[in-house]
């Protein structure tokens, strides 16, 4: 019964996770591209926050491998971006959880800045990097999103008893 | 050690574990962009979530046949005699073009130069429009059982949209002109200056720099494929050019073009072979090569090692497809010729 009920919650972790995926690389029209959200960081942060022993930085370093694999970059980069934000999520989750969602969102929309910036610094490094500031655009749009997904996937906890 | 570790602490702290990932993939990401170790690893993950990929192709799938549906049997009519009455006329050009080939090529026999030979094309279905934040690449229906190749042309009807970054076994990856990462050598169509189109990530800009103040380059110049460098071939339309903007600060013009392909619409797109006499020796195949080089070995020991260059600049474009080695500028647009002429002197 137990263990039945862990691979459940499991199960739902891994499913919002996988639909995260599949939203990050559903193709949409190219004018829209900048405004994408993160939406794995997103989905990662929440579970980082609501469920910190079970999801953290292991959990974010591979879906952000997967990410990689799905957007061809290279192998580590992504996987990085994101144990970074999913590590300063876990490590303030109580403070985070404490805060109104309007604070949460500005706490969101400066992980998924950190994020970007990772990512853009690696590029440069590896000497690939775009002349455009649309990185911002998508931190932005996140932090509109995350009361919304906020409370989405709070209802999924709640209702799929994920613990 | 670990073992030992593991035993004392449960379970180590968040910051070891996130320190410990952050060095594995500071360590995958120099083994996979200095040396490219891991591309089988890569392939591997690839067909892994492969099924992914699939989940978020249907909607434009669905979303296709929807459009077909409702658009009807008349519609369908109306485009197939509207194709029908196209086709002659092509054709028409066609025979025109052929004549025009093979006059062309004769022409370049007796200059010395080589021919021209007729291009292989493929269609492709584009897949999808990658959505990689800061990143301009597509994915495509084909793959190695196509014969693809890394740094193979990708175009559509108006022009050069990229070339293949990545060869799956049944659909690549292909990185647009407009990518960060991607930079195509042109040349204005009016003059035959040369000058190099690279990528800013913006999706309907490239920039082209290395231009002086004193350069004859114009708004609205057509820039085509120059064909430097071997991996495009010659004359294919490639950006319009929209801005220039002297600064007298810089050293350089700041030159703005629009790519002339449809890059950002989802249609199909056409895979070529270019012709293999027009490359320069460094997209000669080792295959290729091979070849001469054995028969040259017992004649004298000179050769093998003027043979054997080619087969070094090789590797380069196949260890980096994503970045296209820039020609350097001063290259003289006589220079495919140089490495045309021992290989005719070869092959007999």
């Amino acid at each position: 019964m137990n263990l039945s009920h862990n691979t459940r919650s499991r199960l739902i972790i891994a499913a919002s996770l996988l639909v995260a995926l599949v939203l990050s690389i559903l193709p949409w029209p190219v004018w829209t591209e900048q405004f994408r959200p993160d939406w794995v960081a997103l989905v990662l942060i929440y579970w980082c926050i609501a469920l910190p022993n079970r999801v953290g930085v292991g959990t974010a370093w591979t879906v952000g491998l997967m990410l990689d694999v799905l957007y061809g970059s290279m192998l580590g980069e992504n996987a990085l971006a994101k144990s970074l934000i999913a590590f300063l999520a876990v490590r303030f989750h109580l403070q985070l959880r404490m805060f109104p969602r309007w604070q949460q969102g500005m706490v969101v929309l400066l992980l998924v800045v950190v994020n970007n910036l990772l990512v853009l610094w690696i590029k440069h490094l590896a000497g690939q990097a775009p002349s455009t500031w649309s990185y911002l655009t998508p931190s932005i749009v996140s932090m509109l999103l995350w009361p919304w997904l906020f409370v989405i996937l709070r209802d999924i906890r709640r209702h799929g008893n994920v613990r | 050690m670990l073992q030992i570790s593991g035993w004392q602490i449960r379970a180590p702290s968040n910051l070891t574990r996130f320190v410990l990932l952050a060095l594995l993939s500071m360590g995958l990401m120099l083994l996979d962009a200095r040396g490219h170790h891991l591309q089988k690893i890569r392939a591997g993950l690839t067909v892994l979530f492969a099924p992914i990929q699939i989940v978020a192709a249907i909607p434009v799938r669905v979303g296709g046949a929807v459009i077909d549906f409702v658009r009807g049997d008349a519609n369908l009519r109306a485009e197939a005699e509207r194709l029908r009455s196209e086709q002659p006329i092509l054709l028409a050009r066609l025979q025109r073009y052929e004549a025009i080939e093979a006059e062309n090529a004769h022409l370049r026999q007796l200059l010395g130069t080589s021919a021209l030979v007729a291009e292989r094309a493929v269609v492709a279905e584009l897949l999808e429009v990658a959505s990689e934040p800061f990143r301009r690449t597509m994915v495509i229906a084909r793959g190695a059982k196509d014969g693809l190749y890394l740094g193979q042309p990708v175009i559509d009807a108006y022009g050069i949209r990229g070339q293949i970054s990545e060869v799956g076994v049944l659909q690549s990856t292909a990185i647009l002109i407009t990518d960060p990462g991607h930079a195509i050598p042109v040349q204005v169509n009016r003059n035959g200056l040369r000058a190099i189109a690279f990528g800013t990530g913006a999706p309907d800009s490239v920039s082209i720099r290395y231009l002086t103040a004193s350069a004859d380059i114009k708004p609205d110049d057509l820039l085509v494929s120059s064909g430097i460098g071997g991996g495009f071939p010659f004359g294919y339309p490639v950006a319009k050019v929209t801005k220039i903007v002297n600064d007298p600060n810089e050293s350089f013009l700041d030159i703005v073009a629009t790519p002339v392909a449809q890059l950002s619409h989802n249609k199909e797109v056409l895979l070529i072979w270019p012709a293999k006499s027009v490359m320069p020796a460094e997209s000669i195949k080792p295959a290729d090569i091979k070849k001469p080089a054995d028969a040259k070995k017992p004649l004298e020991p000179k050769k093998p090692a003027v043979v054997k260059k080619p087969v070094e600049a090789v590797k380069p474009p196949e260890a980096s497809p994503p970045a296209v080695v820039p020609a350097p500028l001063p290259v003289e647009p006589a220079k495919p010729v140089e490495p045309a002429k021992p290989a005719e002197g070869v092959t007999p």
